[in-house]
């Protein structure tokens, strides 16, 4: 017997605009359904949300605190702000910071013109930085037969732990490390060649938004073609094995 | 079943050996006194009374935490109440000696010095009295009345109205009214709810949850037990940092005690309400001190912070409805039952209830654990509890509330210590850190320190703490070494507002704390080390 | 009208964004028009001029020499543009900097030098600890990424700024490609 859901409606503002929704949806979902462009890295849909990059923040009125729109659902009389000169000037910070933390020369990388990173920068405009290239080193892990990890690339939005641990349910990789130190691994620190968990899906490197993970054979700059909608799929997929089980 | 008369037996036997003997000497085995040599202090005592053959009138027995910290190891003799610090085995038979005569002047401190008599003790009333490695030593000192009082006359509606009325806030540093989060607890219709301890005490400098927790254990289990009977939780974790040692130890002989009891179990006092807990250490993150990365941790996963909402009360450990509170409220329950919420509330400001342990440390002649009511003022408790400065220097400023805290300058020593009058000076409450700082000190190396530490101890999953904090002490640094422009300490104040709105967990809002304190108050000092020389960096690196 | 004085200048970089600019094309007889071009690698002027209106810098900042080049450029210009990637972010030349001079060095002129290998002579400009960014030394006006960036976008942010207006280059130009 199926069972009627009653649905939830939730009428809110979205910078003035008055929109609707259904409950349990998150203002980024809202945003987008009505072309309201939220600025995200960390958040891809199928994934389960982070809320780490921060660049989604917006503003709800009588809310002091910022909320990440990937995460915070919609509420009744909810009245948002995704796009001001103060919540830009925080993007283009964030940004900026991205920038100076690790080696995002675009110029000489396999995700050149493929890339979220570089293509928010363009985005939002933001054309320099004014603080120092922290530019710590890490070893590039090319030890397995595909793919390759580089550290160096990484900006730590979880996509490929979230993916390899969520959908393909291997865990193969994760954060190891604090702060500007914190670096993917692959099981207990590993080489990625040894590792008796990766099933070789490749679908890590599909959700990278750098070329932080990338597949081997791609030899020169610009060349890391992405298929990401593919994961919202596999999501869709379990969801529904799930429900007929 | 456990009665009252059972409890009263345990009070009776305890008061009654204690009673027969003349004279008790308290040695401190806190941590602390511990490294200072009191251990072996206990045993010459011990040895002395045996050769001296005064078993039947002497009896000597560790205690918990003392107080005066920077004596250590101190000795207590009561019932004469005589406080002896920086005591060493050589000075035993002088102070068998002294018994019932003159005490030992040379390192008596008096008992009558605003530092014993200003303080107000609630969370630390067993501490140095007590020994925390003895159950019914607690017992005796009403301990586990309150649990009984809960579970034999109250429904969990009349204990959260108790807490409720007590006004009593969170001890861990944010100060959320205690009696709402149990309430919220409480209302969530799970089936499976969990009571969780946060004992990750992190801060520079702090050891007010140490002290707590091994000096009078089965205080806080007690809380935690009443907790979960409020908020229908029949299951309890205590989150305590693997820093410290004997802390762990202590916790883990008081629940076996208890469990023994029946105070802790399947069925605490005989009756259905069931509770047990378990303790997990921690593994030396800060971070797992904030509450959804201790409970991410618990759960043996990468202790990251996760957003909120969901807060733990309605998704928290194993996904499930999470009570979660600082070891010093815990502490705080049990007195609250016993003496009703009115009397807490009666204790303290209009908006801070009761009182507030602090590790007062730095440039202070009494350097110690005190306990104070809230609404003291920072002079007062620097000058009347702390003695005054040690040495010749004058007070430059006060931090408090640890790493993510703020430096108060001597201009506003007036005011009271409370969650409010801090915060709108740009500090924190905090857990309990107070550093006194004198003028010798360069203020822009103490906020350096602390930003250091928020560097070394962001976890690393946002941004704008994880790079944000690494480049504010890149800029900070750069002014420090005299490099800095005007443009650089705009560029820093820019950076401190950016992480403050955009990190995602108190750690990496908090973390400009440091630096936006010291440029309010102490802005001149950064000004003086600004150049007009414009930037080259290439220059300064130039072979 | 008197001509606006354009000058270009070469730094550590590919000369990429110069040839960019050259893919103007024909468009470049018309800015020739409005612009006079007083110092460039194009032209064959050795000194920089005083009173320059426009700037552009191709390349970062690497040696000693760099540095009094920029610092007299700087002194003697209206409107500094950092152009391409090199200038605006360290690029290519920068990533040295992880490795340090003495690293970079012996891989150049030793490791991948089969004859004769041999320590650059002391005649030669020195190189600095780190390769930064143009702004990181003197003021920049106006940032052009892209490497290099599109002849286009180089054509629009210049005809703009010769008529005393600041480009709007968003979407434009992007790092790297």
């Amino acid at each position: 017997m199926t069972e009627i859901q009653s649905v939830q409606i939730i009428t809110l503002t979205i910078d003035g605009k008055p929109v609707g929704a259904s409950g349990g949806e998150t203002i980024l979902d809202v945003a987008k359904q009505n072309q309201v462009f939220i600025p995200t890295l960390c958040h891809l849909e199928g994934l389960i949300p982070y809320g780490a990059c921060r660049l989604c923040l917006v503003e709800i009125k009588g809310n002091n605190k910022l909320v990440p729109a990937c995460i915070t659902k919609v509420a009744e009389g909810m009245e948002v702000i995704t796009n001001n000169e103060r919540l830009q000037r925080f993007r283009r910070w964030i940004l900026e910071l991205l920038f100076t933390e690790r080696n995002h020369v675009c110029s000489v990388c396999v995700a050149n013109g493929f890339c979220e990173l570089q293509s928010l920068a363009e985005v939002l405009g933001m054309d320099h930085v004014r603080l120092p290239y922290l530019h710590p080193k890490f070893v590039v892990d090319a030890t397995h037969d595909r793919f390759v990890s580089d550290n160096n690339r990484c900006i730590l939005c979880g996509r490929c732990v979230r993916v390899c641990s969520d959908i393909e349910g291997a865990h193969t990789l994760d954060i190891m490390g604090r702060g500007i130190k914190a670096r993917i691994v692959s099981d207990l620190d590993d080489d990625w060649g040894n590792s008796p968990t990766c099933t070789r899906c490749s679908k890590c490197v599909q959700v990278c938004p750098t070329g932080a993970i990338k597949e081997k054979g791609r030899r020169s700059v610009g060349e890391k073609f992405k298929h990401r909608d593919v994961i919202a799929h596999l999501a869709e997929m379990r969801e529904a094995a799930r429900e007929e089980d | 079943m456990v009665t009252l008369d059972h409890l009263s037996d345990i009070r009776r036997k305890v008061s009654e050996a204690e009673e027969q003997r003349n004279h008790r000497i308290h040695v401190c085995v806190a941590a602390g006194c511990i490294a200072a040599g009191s251990r072996k202090l206990l045993r010459a005592f011990q040895e002395e009374i045996t050769s001296r053959g005064l078993n039947d009138s002497c009896l000597v027995k560790g205690v918990g935490c003392i107080g005066p910290c920077a004596g250590s190891p101190a000795v207590a003799i009561e019932p004469e109440g005589i406080v002896y610090c920086s005591v060493k085995p050589e000075d035993v038979p002088e102070i068998m000696d002294s018994l019932a005569k003159q005490p030992v002047a040379r390192l008596q401190m008096s008992r009558d010095l605003p530092f014993f008599t200003r303080q107000k003790k609630i969370v630390l009333e067993n501490s140095g009295r007590i020994d925390p490695e003895q159950i019914d030593d607690y017992i005796a000192a009403k301990g586990y009345h309150a649990l009984y009082k809960v579970i034999s006359t109250m429904s969990p509606a009349e204990v959260i109205s108790e807490v409720i009325k007590s006004g009593l806030r969170g001890r861990g540093g944010a100060g959320y009214p205690t009696g709402l989060k149990w309430t919220t607890v409480a209302k969530t219709g799970q089936q499976q709810k969990y009571v969780v301890c946060n004992a990750d005490e992190g801060d520079p400098g702090a050891f007010m949850d140490r002290s707590v927790l091994e000096s009078d254990p089965h205080r806080v289990l007690e809380g935690m037990a009443i907790a979960g009977y409020a908020v229908g939780a029949n299951k309890g974790y205590i989150y305590i940092r693997a820093e410290y040692p004997l802390a762990y130890e202590r916790l883990r002989k008081a629940i076996k005690q208890a469990e023994e009891y029946t105070f802790l179990g399947q069925s605490i006092m005989g009756t259905t309400y069931g509770f047990h807990v378990e303790l997990r250490l921690g593994a030396g993150a800060y971070v797992c001190g904030e509450e959804t990365a201790l409970i991410a941790s618990i759960e043996g996963g990468r202790g990251t912070p996760r957003p909120r909402p969901p807060y733990p009360a309605e998704r928290g450990l194993f996904g499930k409805s999470t009570l979660i509170n600082n070891v010093e409220t815990y502490a705080n329950i049990s007195s609250i039952i016993r003496n009703g919420g009115d009397w807490f509330a009666s204790i303290g400001t209009q908006n801070s209830k009761g009182t507030k342990v602090f590790a007062l440390a730095g440039n202070v002649k009494n350097v110690g654990l005190i306990e104070v009511p809230m609404g003291e003022t920072l002079r007062e408790i620097i000058y009347e509890i702390g003695g005054g400065m040690e040495g010749q220097n004058k007070l430059k400023a006060v931090q408090t509330g640890g790493p993510t805290g703020g430096c108060i300058p001597e201009s506003e020593l007036d005011t009271p210590v409370d969650y409010e009058s801090l915060a709108s000076l740009g500090s924190i409450m905090g857990s309990g850190g107070m550093v006194v700082i004198d003028d010798s000190v360069s203020i822009v190396d103490i906020a350096r320190y602390f930003m250091e530490f928020s560097v070394s101890e962001s976890c690393g999953k946002c941004v704008p703490c994880r790079v944000g904090t690494t480049q504010m002490h890149e800029l900070h640094a750069k002014i420090n070494r005299g490099e800095g422009t005007k443009r650089d300490l705009e560029l820093l104040e820019e950076l401190c507002e950016v992480v403050k709105h955009t990190s995602l967990c108190g750690l990496g809002q908090s973390a400009p704390n440091p630096v936006l304190s010291t440029l309010r108050f102490f802005r001149s000092e950064y000004e003086a080390q600004l150049t007009d020389h414009e930037v080259l960096a290439a220059e300064g690196v130039a072979k | 009208m008197k001509k606006i004085k354009l000058a270009t200048v070469w730094l550590d970089g590919c000369s990429g964004c110069h040839m960019s600019f050259l893919d103007t094309d024909e468009r470049i007889l018309g800015l020739l028009e409005h612009v006079e071009i007083v110092y460039s690698p194009l032209v064959d002027i050795k000194t920089f001029p005083e009173n320059v209106d426009i700037t552009l810098i191709e390349g970062s900042v690497s040696t000693n020499e760099d540095v009094v080049k920029i610092k007299k450029v700087r002194a003697h210009t209206k409107t500094l543009v950092a152009l391409g990637d090199c200038a605006v972010t360290g690029n290519v030349p920068a990533m040295r900097n992880p490795f340090g001079v003495e690293a970079t060095i012996d891989r150049a002129y030793f490791h991948l030098v089969q004859h004769n290998p041999l320590t650059p002579s002391e005649y030669l400009p020195r190189l600095l600890d780190k390769v930064v960014p143009v702004h990181d030394v003197v003021k920049v006006d106006f940032h052009v990424p892209g490497c290099p960036p599109p002849a286009d976008t180089i054509y629009y942010a210049l005809t703009e700024l010769v008529r005393g207006r600041m480009p709007d280059i968003k979407l434009m130009t992007r790092f790297g490609k």
